[in-house]
């Protein structure tokens, strides 16, 4: 029987609503403090150097600068200034060398932006240039090396090994192996293989990432707009050598967040800045700065198969390589935990996977909406879509033969449970009508279709905690670590808690990310808030409706009296006082992967299943596509908010339309050249889809909270493929690499007509 | 770095005000420094983007690219105007009511945007909306759940 939720289930509208339609939700890049100082910072023009002199003097002499600073002086607050998370190599401010044009190297303080801003462009700094380095694949034996040894954090113990390893650019290499590939190879009917590629995009999020620090009373408090306050405050903790509990971080609402605002991004700068000039300190970044400090991988795929006479994919072997731009970020973790799925959510007895992280000499890259999936599936559905067409199938057929079904082992050794991947290709097949043909247009008015199907494990393992408290009238305040940058957290927790509570879910609040208050979370990404921080506000919001019935039963009352909670604290103090407090702390079971074979029996708690279908039109003399029509379809198991779970589809799948037909940083010399959103194209209302449409297939995920698990990226994974699939229904070309641009597409069909266009 | 400044007098969501501003400062820096108001925010810094939004004599204008000097003698309405007495505006409550929002940062000058259309066109096609609201960006990507929005409150205006 399926069990009768009374909130949970419900489109209760955001929390937040109304301070959002009238201007009043707090975002930190709106936030002053007296006596506040701006900090502007200046950046490296070269991508490779070492640096040998930089001269301040102009800037610190202009009037209205308080102090300029370069990476010397961060040493004397901070001694070891490199911070990260599975690599401590990005320092605060460039020490000896710069490894891409528009690092930091300098920062200039002042009480106005403006004066800040002129004076950094007085800095002058002289470098002797190295040889540099910007595609992944050359990365591997290049001459050019960015760092001179591979220093990994202590925070993930599997990457020990890497210690002290010089002489390379491979930040991590995974590796998978199941079966037996090379066998089957060479006894399967057919083989094919591809390469594709993918280029380097950024978040973009419309409030660019910012800190804001002060010190009082011997502390640090850093108001900034970061998805990880947990990490924030255990990094800086760590850099300063104080206590925890010294460090304090506070994140309101965040104008987007993505990726962009994982771990550090602008916070150790500020509290470096904080303690330097004992004032409080504004790092705002402009949306121009944000290219240069975080962005998306660009990534090669080389995908080989061995397919059976009649479809059955017997082998595949999958070679990734992850540009991760100057510093690690968290792109080791991008290579192994979104790697092992690189060979597609088919059932393939044989499987090999290397997947490599680089370092390059372009800006950082780090986790983008998706952690390396939408890259992964863009070439594992990219080669299904060209063996199906080699085979002369029909692309939904041949998945149809292939998919993997639930309680099947994925490659990398861990069952599926709760997974509907057949389910939602189902879905999709029936939304697109795919069994009726589709009007293939005429003259140069082309029509396609074309279908994407793509998976993703949760990152893990990983913990959450949750404090419920319930106040002596009945009011309930949940404390979790989760930042609501857009999608609906606050709201999803606070029906979870009113659920278990029996309350409405007006008498709830959520106190947003304040590490004083609100206790660790590991981050708010991967689309692991849902199902780890739900299941910590269940435990809590259980934890004190059991204490408030242990208060009935110490107050003698009947079992069921169903006495209000306000009454109840009356009854127990004399009078409206006292709190109920319950806690929660979860981490899902997990096995490692083994070093050798990449395998684990539990490798994640959960799947997530996003895919996409489209109808386009292509214009054979100018090489422009229309999408005409986009359907998403995800299993999120139990949507507990059904109209937040359509918009985070929707959104994410845009958002993905954006990469896969206009984004794309575009460099001259290591220099990007269209940091800016004039140069920069994302979607707009013109570039959307008229006829868009989002489903999610009944499912429940057993283990989730309520039956849910998580879904702000599934929307993503699908889509690249399906267009590119529909282009080549529609024109017969392939576009192997992205953004599929006009110009991409009108060369391709020039080449397919043996009419090269001559130039780039 | 210019230090001196202007005295400007203008009508800020219907009440007279005055403001010490430096020549060099845009509509956005004097709202947030000088008034507090937060609604009208910087994120493109070129104008492309909508979320520095503001009605100028009752024109859309973008206030990153705006002097905040020029506001002198004009009626500047923003979004910290739209509530009046506790109630929120119809274009306010369509949003709401349809999930036209993610983030938020782009939302009150997707609702000053919304407004302009409706006081020209009170009952928009899904194109009539793309077109006038095509210099507003959402990087979450609500354009469909914002198209509803418009449509609504074209309702809600009738409706009162």
């Amino acid at each position: 029987m399926a069990m009768q939720t009374r909130v949970i289930g419900q489109s209760v509208p955001r929390l937040e609503s109304k301070d959002k339609v009238t201007g009043r939700a707090e975002y930190i890049h709106t936030m002053r403090l007296p006596g506040m100082l701006h900090a502007k910072v200046f950046r490296s023009d070269i991508p490779h150097g070492r640096i040998k002199s930089i001269d301040v003097s102009d800037a610190a002499a202009m009037s209205g600068v308080f102090a300029v600073y370069i990476g010397e002086d961060i040493k004397s607050v901070i001694p070891e200034p490199y911070y990260g998370p599975a690599f401590h190599d990005q320092p605060i401010l460039a020490l000896d060398k710069v490894r891409y044009v528009g690092e930091p190297v300098a920062v200039v303080l002042a009480d106005d932006p403006h004066t800040a801003e002129l004076a950094s462009q007085l800095i002058h700094a002289e470098y002797e240039e190295l040889p540099a380095v910007y595609d992944e694949i050359e990365a591997v034996d290049s001459d050019a090396i960015v760092h001179d040894e591979l220093k990994p954090a202590g925070t993930f113990p599997d990457l020990k090994h890497l210690a002290g390893r010089r002489d390379t650019n491979i930040a991590l290499d995974y590796h998978l192996r199941r079966g037996d590939t090379e066998s089957t190879f060479a006894n399967a009917a057919n083989v094919f293989e591809h390469t594709f590629r993918t280029q380097q995009t950024m978040h973009t999020p419309l409030e660019p990432m910012v800190t804001l620090a002060e010190q009082r009373e011997g502390r640090l408090i850093l108001h900034c707009s970061s998805q990880s306050p947990s990490f924030v405050r255990i990094e800086i903790s760590r850099l300063l050598g104080w206590p925890e509990n010294r460090v304090r971080v506070r994140v309101p609402f965040l104008g987007g967040g993505f990726g962009a605002k994982v771990y550090i991004k602008t916070e150790a700068l500020a509290a470096a800045l904080a303690l330097l000039s004992q004032r409080p300190v504004k790092y705002a970044q402009t949306m121009e700065e944000q290219f240069y400090t975080i962005s998306k991988h660009p990534c090669t795929c080389r995908i080989k198969s061995g397919v059976s006479a009649d479809g059955k994919i017997l082998a595949r072997e999958c070679e990734v390589w992850w540009n991760g731009g100057a510093y690690a970020d968290i792109g080791p973790r991008v290579t192994q935990k979104s790697g092992f799925t690189a060979a597609g959510p088919y059932d393939i007895e044989n499987v090999t996977i290397d997947s490599y992280a680089l370092y390059t000499n372009r800006p950082p890259a780090g986790a983008l909406r998706g952690f390396g999936i939408p890259q992964l599936v863009w070439a594992y559905e990219g080669h299904t879509d060209l063996i199906a067409k080699e085979l002369g199938l029909d692309p939904l057929a041949f998945r149809r033969m292939n998919i993997l079904k639930n309680g099947r082992p994925q490659a990398v050794g861990t069952k599926l449970i709760d997974t509907e991947i057949d389910g939602v290709l189902e879905e999709l097949a029936r939304r697109m009508n795919w069994s009726t043909p589709l009007d293939k247009g005429e003259g140069s008015l082309r029509r396609g279709r074309g279908i994407g199907v793509g998976f993703k494990a949760s990152i893990s393992p990983t913990t959450s905690a949750a404090i419920v408290n319930v106040n002596a009238d009945g009011s309930v305040v949940v404390h979790c670590s989760t930042t609501d940058m857009g999608q609906g957290s606050d709201t999803v927790m606070a029906q979870i808690a009113a659920e278990v509570l029996n309350v409405p879910v007006e008498m709830v609040i959520v106190i947003h990310p304040d590490t004083d208050v609100t206790p660790y979370d590991m981050s708010t990404l991967g689309s692991r808030s849902t199902y780890h921080m739900g299941h910590a506000v269940r435990i809590a919001a259980t934890e004190a409706r059991d204490k408030l019935s242990e208060m009935a039963d110490e107050l003698g009352l009947p079992k069921g009296s169903n006495v209000p909670t306000k009454e109840l604290f009356i009854r127990k103090f004399g009078m409206q006082a006292g709190n109920v407090v319950g806690s929660g702390n979860y981490k899902p079971p997990y096995l490692p992967t083994d070093h050798n074979t990449g395998q684990s029996a539990n490798a994640t708690p959960y799947w997530m299943i996003g895919a996409t279908g489209v109808e386009v039109t292509v214009d054979a003399e100018t090489g422009h596509t229309t999408i005409d029509r986009m359907v998403n379809v995800a299993d999120l198991g139990t949507a507990l908010n059904p109209e937040i779970v359509a918009t985070q589809l929707s959104g994410a799948a845009i958002m993905q339309l954006g990469f896969t037909m206009t984004e794309d940083m575009v460099y001259d010399a290591g220099q990007v050249t269209n940091s800016n959103l004039a140069d920069y194209k994302i979607p707009g209302f013109f570039d959307i889809p008229f006829d868009i449409e989002n489903a999610v297939v009944e499912a429940k995920q057993k283990s989730g909270p309520f039956g849910a698990k998580g879904v702000g990226e599934s929307g993503t994974f699908g889509v690249s493929p399906a267009i590119a699939g529909a282009v080549d229904d529609a024109v017969g070309v392939r576009i192997m690499d992205m953004p599929l641009t006009p110009e991409k597409v009108f060369r391709a069909l020039r080449d397919a007509a043996g009419k090269a266009l001559e130039g780039e | 770095m210019i230090t001196e400044t202007r005295t400007i007098c203008f009508t800020l969501n219907g009440r007279e005000v005055s403001a010490d501003v430096p020549p060099h400062w845009n509509m956005v820096e004097m709202l947030q420094n000088v008034f507090d108001l937060t609604g009208a925010r910087e994120s493109c810094g070129q104008g492309l983007c909508g979320c520095c939004t503001v009605l100028i004599d009752g024109k859309a204008v973008t206030g990153c690219l705006q002097f905040a000097v020029l506001a002198e003698g004009k009626e500047v309405q923003t979004i910290e105007g739209f509530e009046v007495d506790g109630k929120l505006s119809a274009e306010q409550q369509a949003f709401i009511e349809t999930g036209g929002f993610q983030c938020g940062y782009c939302t009150p000058g997707m609702i000053l945007m919304t407004k302009k259309l409706l006081d020209e066109i009170p009952d928009p096609t899904d194109t009539d909306v793309r077109h006038y609201l095509s210099g507003n960006l959402c990087r979450c990507a609500a354009y469909p759940e914002i198209i509803d929005a418009v449509k609504r409150a074209g309702v809600l205006r009738k409706v009162g």
